[in-house]
């Protein structure tokens, strides 16, 4: 499983790092980007619980 | 605090201040998304009020046609509806608003990220010590007593002590800062009261600033005064608004928010004694409370005739960002008035969508969640108290302003 924060709609709301810290990275500006790729799979049920939590539909599953 | 006409009809004559809709909107905002999901009104000028969650975000990614620059919900008359004011004929004043909030791109694009990394995920963490001791020896003056008011003894004199912190204003002077705001925003109906908050904020912060201009330190304020944006410093009445802003939305918002909460809790006993027993639960369940008790509605201008959703949106109407109504839109969320603590899809806008997520977000959470773990850990039972009445303000901030509960 691969997942990308699209740097166009992410507005910032840290949803991503409050439920997967360890997939996740975020900047002063609250930019997110993801630290794991492919992610781990232990931490693919993370990773789904932040595509579902993100206000800005800003991050998605990349089909490979 | 405030009077209104009865409302007949919540679709086309709806009144944010009505007692009743302040004290419990949910279920007329359940009918409105059924009969008329974008409700009108003319009280108080022409104003639209979206209740889905897609018309909310939609119009708020639409930074085009809706536009910041008048975030008041009840504009104030005084000032021709701007968030500005002026301290005697030539004396400062906020000739740019308050911004980012009340400013589209390009002057809120710059003056937003001058903001975020004070206010970032990493940097609040900083702030978590000062904010554990304010709770802590809050509720040391707690101590004993039976009977306490979870608003005015705890909840409202948490966010005011850390953003003045932050800040680096003088905490000891919270209750004159809550006065002030407490102006502002929950005095609609009453523009002088409103004028003397916006007013006051003003002489503070020009009198702060020339400190800080003299003698700079390491604090949010003093670092905007050397800022150079393209070569030159900033104006003013930028620094000014910014700073004015601040203090606004960093005390009646997260005070609401740490209000609702404990209003919750203490009227489910349930969810109380489960988070008591499962802290690992709370970051959850502090998005769950965010989500029901969303406390912040914006407004936004219309900038050109404009029709949406079937609705025609004349130039200058102004748009209700109810996002507390969005987040309890069954469309979106599952048995949506019902609080779950463990909510695993939560989606929630409590602190907007599109470019004006609330810049202080970060902050306000962890604000939030230390509040209820603080208070959990010493207070890990109460109830509302016996035939005492709670009362909420309204408008552009919801949440309760007197709430006695009754611990043991």
């Amino acid at each position: 499983m691969r997942i990308r924060v699209d740097p166009e709609k992410c507005q910032g709301h840290a949803r991503c790092i409050g439920v997967a810290p360890r997939l996740f990275d975020v900047d002063d500006y609250g930019l997110s980007s993801v630290t794991q790729d492919p992610v781990p799979k232990e931490l693919e049920d993370k990773a789904c619980l932040a595509v579902a939590n993100c206000p800005e539909y800003a991050i998605e599953v990349v089909s490979d | 605090m405030t009077t209104t006409e009865p409302v007949n009809d919540w679709t086309k004559d709806f009144d944010i201040l009505d007692t009743g809709y302040v004290a419990d909107p949910f279920g007329i905002w359940a009918e409105l998304r059924d009969r008329c999901p974008i409700a009108h009104t003319d009280r108080r000028g022409p104003t639209w009020m979206p209740t889905r969650y897609e018309d909310v975000t939609a119009i708020a990614h639409d930074v085009e046609h809706f536009s910041s620059r008048r975030v008041a919900v009840i504009p104030l008359q005084a000032t021709g509806g701007q968030e500005s004011g002026r301290v005697g004929e030539n004396g400062p004043s906020l000739e740019y608003g308050l911004p980012p909030i009340s400013a589209d791109p390009p002057l809120h694009t710059w003056t937003r990220r001058l903001l975020l990394p004070w206010f970032s995920h990493r940097r609040v963490t900083d702030y978590m010590p000062f904010t554990q001791e304010t709770c802590r020896r809050l509720l040391d003056q707690l101590e004993g007593a039976q009977e306490v008011d979870a608003a005015v003894d705890y909840a409202q004199q948490i966010p005011v002590r850390v953003i003045a912190h932050v800040l680096g204003v003088p905490s000891d002077m919270a209750d004159t800062f809550t006065g002030w705001v407490r102006e502002v925003l929950e005095f609609a109906d009453d523009e002088e009261k409103r004028r003397h908050g916006i007013l006051s904020l003003i002489e503070f912060f020009v009198a702060e600033l020339k400190v800080r201009r003299e003698q700079p330190g390491d604090d949010l304020l003093s670092e905007l005064l050397q800022t150079e944006v393209d070569g030159a410093s900033l104006a003013d009445s930028v620094v000014l608004g910014m700073a004015v802003l601040l203090l606004i939305a960093g005390v009646d918002t997260t005070w609401s928010a740490i209000g609702s909460s404990l209003w919750h809790l203490a009227s489910h006993p349930d969810d109380r004694d489960r988070l008591v027993s499962d802290p690992g639960l709370m970051s959850v369940a502090v998005e769950e409370l965010l989500r029901a008790y969303s406390p912040v509605t914006m407004a936004r201008v219309v900038t050109e005739d404009v029709e949406y959703g079937g609705c025609p949106m004349r130039t200058d109407d102004k748009v209700l960002m109810n996002f507390p109504a969005a987040n309890r839109d069954p469309e979106i969320f599952e048995d949506p008035d019902t609080v779950r603590l463990d909510r695993e899809h939560n989606r929630h806008v409590a602190f907007g969508s599109g470019i004006h997520r609330c810049a202080g977000s970060n902050l306000a959470r962890m604000e939030l969640q230390v509040a209820l773990e603080e208070w959990l850990a010493r207070i890990p039972r109460f109830s509302m108290a016996d035939g005492k009445t709670v009362t909420w303000a309204g408008g552009q901030v919801r949440g309760p302003r007197i709430l006695p509960v009754r611990i043991g």
